[in-house]
């Protein structure tokens, strides 16, 4: 065993007084996500034919993709039901799928988690 | 007649809810004055099903749910299913897969001593330390979200490969914070070894003799700290590991101290590693078409994970879904030389030795539960029943949950 | 109606209670710089008294409810008390009397005892062993620390605390004979304020908070009033035994000057806290008697053979 001190720290901590700090003011300082984050999955409805290969891949049930009209799909995500594997977004064959940076997404409601993506000329009722 | 011993022993009911412990679970100990005379661990209280639920599920959502078991050595428990759902398929993995796979390994190892060490700090009142340790931490895990999508759960591995492929720059960038790491292990290594309350508070604490540690089962970190020398990298090389020249620190210490000195040194280990796969990194494609369904078969799946030797077993009927998954995590096998560790010791050591094994209570949990309708007895119950029942024991006790389902129901709008 | 003044504002309840926050924070925000953090506003210890004190009081139904309310108040009562004898930024205390030293000491250690009653009689398993512990821990601090400052005491010839300082002023430089006293009775101060490296009866990750574990609500928040400012006092008193000079100054240096060595031993217990590990039991009790106890007497060695010196 190494002979022992006494505050071996010590110097290291009183330098770092003069150092900026590590840490931030999160809420108050926004963070930001690097590029190649798996976050709130988007979705491009004009590209969609319909498949449902992200449904059967999600390992957690959070996507529905339901048709409206002809070769009109709209996809329902369950923002608290996800657990951002973007294993759909691998799975879609026309990448009508993809993750966004968005982390940013808790609710105290679980109804708000809920993001259903539409086709721009489509109504919402 | 009583024992007398009981009598003076006082009983301290170490969790399931304690500043000490980061996730559930029940130490009874019984105590004299300061002295631990005996001990029982009580494991469950993180138990999610998860094995069960694999065979709910297909192969590919297995993986991401199996990640999922433990978050700090996610890659583990998804690299360790993965190679054996490959073996059963016989699939040949690309040799950059591997080789990615191992890095994301090493980066995951490197994360999760340095939480470890901070870990440590924390159960000796060395918040310093914890602070210090977990802020460099920071460094790589600002590297994997970079190479994986994830700070933790990293979702790298697919069935046949990896799902994301490493550019030139991101090497450049993983060498340069393995460099900065690099300096401050160093400085850790001396902080451990040096500190004289650290090095108190650590040696001839939590004795683990090498006899025991073969007896008990110990893996991992803490059996190469009572000086056996395991290794599943070396011993039963996996992804790209035969190809990496690599040392496997051990230690004859015994106790925590040579727990920590042997994890601050597979950290250095680690950086070396990742050097070496950086500069050997094959170039190729990154997977294999895998099937959806998989031949029938069954596998076992051995990984050295940053705890120690993971263990999966899956097998296979040729559907979609596997039949049987088996999880055997290194805390399942580390938790048993805890109670040996702590015969004779004091109260006060009791955070650190459970704290040195770097426990990980949701990757233990494991239950087999054994469904056979007819021959049920009366004290098992289904589903629904434990709903009802768990509703009408609050009821008894004057707690309504649905009343307060629609307090909140009104008050969320 | 001067009295008055002076037991509630000044130097009395209401200056502890800021200066006692305020050490909080100067200790809460040092602490969190040396360990490389933002840290916490200025409101901070004020935010958490406020919210402290508007909560709900719980008392759990085994705690003996007579001591288990009185003990906060008690503790802080004590630690307000204890800054009446003590000289701050001048030569004499407001009250002082031939022995008021042992007075002094023994009002710093009645807190000691609070926590252990106080923790006892919550009759929780944790707050039981805390409290057993802080009051192991009460047998190795108080003979060094007493030792120290009877070393002082005992070369100015008096057993008054403000008769001392009157000494030091006298003989200038004289205070720096007390060197080994002063690192001992340091030392024996982290004890006694229960800081790591001799935070063991309120160890976190071992017995949830000690002797306060079932302590919620206002109690708490005196009980944290209190450690505040017997962190204060106990600065302030190591100041006025060991740190005798600049006493002659005007109110306003002079204040200053006494603001400025609390907050400087305040800061050594900042780095304490800061750099080391907590010890076990065993090993606090061995490092009190072996070495701390054994310093503090060779102190009062010393000074019994400088005082044959001066006399003659």
């Amino acid at each position: 065993m190494k002979k022992t001190r006494v505050g071996k720290m010590a110097a290291c901590v009183l330098r770092h007084v003069f150092k900026k700090p590590a840490t931030t003011r999160y809420p108050f300082v926004k963070s930001s996500s690097p590029k190649a984050f798996r976050g709130k999955i988007v979705f491009y409805p004009e590209k969609c034919v319909g498949c449902k290969m992200c449904m059967r891949d999600c390992p957690s049930g959070a996507i529905e993709i339901a048709q409206t009209g002809e070769k009109q799909f709209e996809a329902t995500f369950d923002l608290s039901k996800c657990i951002y594997c973007a294993q759909c977004v691998d799975s879609c064959l026309k990448k009508a799928l993809e993750f966004s940076g968005e982390f940013e997404l808790a609710r105290l409601d679980r109804r708000q988690c809920i993001v259903t993506f539409r086709a721009p000329h489509q109504k919402t009722p | 007649m009583h024992d007398l011993r009981d009598l003076h022993d006082v009983k301290v009911p170490f969790g399931p809810q304690h500043p000490a412990l980061k996730e559930p679970e029940s130490f009874l100990i019984s105590l004299r004055g300061e002295k631990i005379t005996s001990m029982s661990v009580r494991l469950g209280y993180n138990h999610r099903g998860i094995e069960k639920a694999c065979e709910e599920r297909t192969y590919v959502q297995d993986v991401y749910l199996l990640e999922r078991i433990c978050g700090i050595c996610s890659h583990s428990h998804s690299t360790c299913f993965v190679q054996a759902v490959e073996e059963i398929a016989g699939l040949r993995v690309p040799e950059r897969a591997l080789y990615i796979r191992s890095l994301i390994g090493e980066l995951e190892r490197i994360h999760s001593h340095l939480l470890w060490l901070g870990v440590a700090g924390h159960e000796v009142g060395f918040d310093t330390l914890l602070m210090y340790a977990w802020r460099d931490r920071e460094v790589v895990m600002d590297i994997l979200v970079k190479l994986t999508g994830n700070r933790v759960n990293y979702g790298i591995n697919t069935i046949g490969g990896v799902r994301r492929d490493i550019t030139a720059d991101q090497i450049q960038e993983v060498l340069e914070a393995v460099r900065a790491l690099e300096e401050k292990t160093k400085y850790y290594i001396q902080v451990a070894t040096e500190e004289v309350t650290f090095v108190k508070r650590m040696s001839g604490v939590g004795v683990l003799l090498p006899e025991d540690a073969v007896r008990l089962g110990a893996v991992g970190p803490t059996a190469r700290a009572s000086g056996v020398d395991r290794d599943i990298r070396r011993d039963d090389p996996y992804a790209a590991y035969a190809r990496i020249p690599f040392k496997v620190p051990t230690s004859t210490h015994n106790d925590v101290y040579g727990r920590a000195v042997v994890r601050l040194s597979e950290l250095m280990e680690s950086y070396q590693m990742i050097r070496k796969i950086l500069k050997d990194l094959p170039e190729g494609p990154l997977t294999v078409r895998a099937p959806r369904k998989v031949p029938a078969g069954e596998s076992l799946s051995r990984y050295e994970a940053p705890r120690g030797e993971d263990v999966h077993y899956v097998k296979s009927n040729g559907t979609e879904k596997p039949e049987r998954v088996k999880v055997r995590a290194p805390t399942l096998a580390n938790i048993q030389a805890v109670s040996r560790m702590l015969e004779d010791r004091y109260l006060a050591d009791l955070p650190i030795v459970i704290a040195a094994i770097d426990p990980c209570f949701s990757c233990t949990d494991r239950l087999i539960g054994v469904k056979q309708e007819a021959r049920r007895k009366k004290d098992t119950m289904s589903w629904e029943e434990v709903r009802v029942s768990g509703i009408r024991w609050y009821r008894e006790r004057g707690i309504d949950f649905s009343s307060l389902n629609k307090e909140l129901e009104r008050w969320l709008g | 109606m001067n009295a008055l003044f002076q037991i509630i504002i000044f130097p009395g309840f209401l200056f502890l209670f800021v200066f006692g926050l305020a050490a909080e924070f100067l200790d809460r925000k040092f602490y969190a710089r040396l360990q490389n953090r933002v840290g916490p506003p200025w409101f901070q210890p004020l935010a958490d008294f406020i919210k402290l004190v508007g909560k709900e009081e719980v008392i759990t139904e085994t705690a003996d409810v007579a001591v288990f309310r009185v003990a906060p108040l008690f503790a802080l009562a004590t630690t307000v008390t204890a800054i009446f004898y003590i000289p701050l930024w001048h030569e004499k205390a407001l009250l002082s009397f031939e022995g008021d030293i042992i007075v002094v000491l023994y009002l710093l250690t009645i807190p000691s005892l609070t926590y252990f009653l106080g923790g006892w009689y919550s009759r929780s398993i944790f707050s039981m062993i805390g409290a057993v512990r802080s009051l192991t821990q009460l047998f190795a601090y108080e003979v060094p620390l007493f030792l120290s400052v009877l070393a002082a005491a005992l070369l100015a010839n008096t057993w008054s605390l403000s008769k001392m300082t009157h000494f030091y002023a006298v003989h200038p430089w004289l205070w720096v004979c007390n060197a080994i006293g002063f690192l001992v009775a340091l030392i024996a101060l982290l004890g006694k304020l229960e800081k790591v490296p001799f935070d063991i009866p309120e160890a976190e990750t071992e017995m949830v908070a000690g002797s306060f574990t079932e302590y919620g609500g206002r109690l708490l928040a005196f009980f944290r009033m209190a450690l505040d400012i017997e962190m204060v006092v106990g600065a302030s008193l190591l100041a006025a035994v060991f740190l005798p000079w600049g006493l002659g100054l005007t109110f306003l240096p002079g204040f200053l000057l006494y603001l400025l060595k609390t907050v400087l031993i305040i800061g050594f217990i900042s780095l304490s806290r800061a750099v080391f590990a907590r010890l076990r039991l065993d090993q606090m009790l061995g490092f009190c008697w072996k070495y701390l106890a054994p310093l503090a007497f060779l102190q009062v060695l010393l000074n019994l053979t400088l005082k044959g010196f001066l006399v003659r």
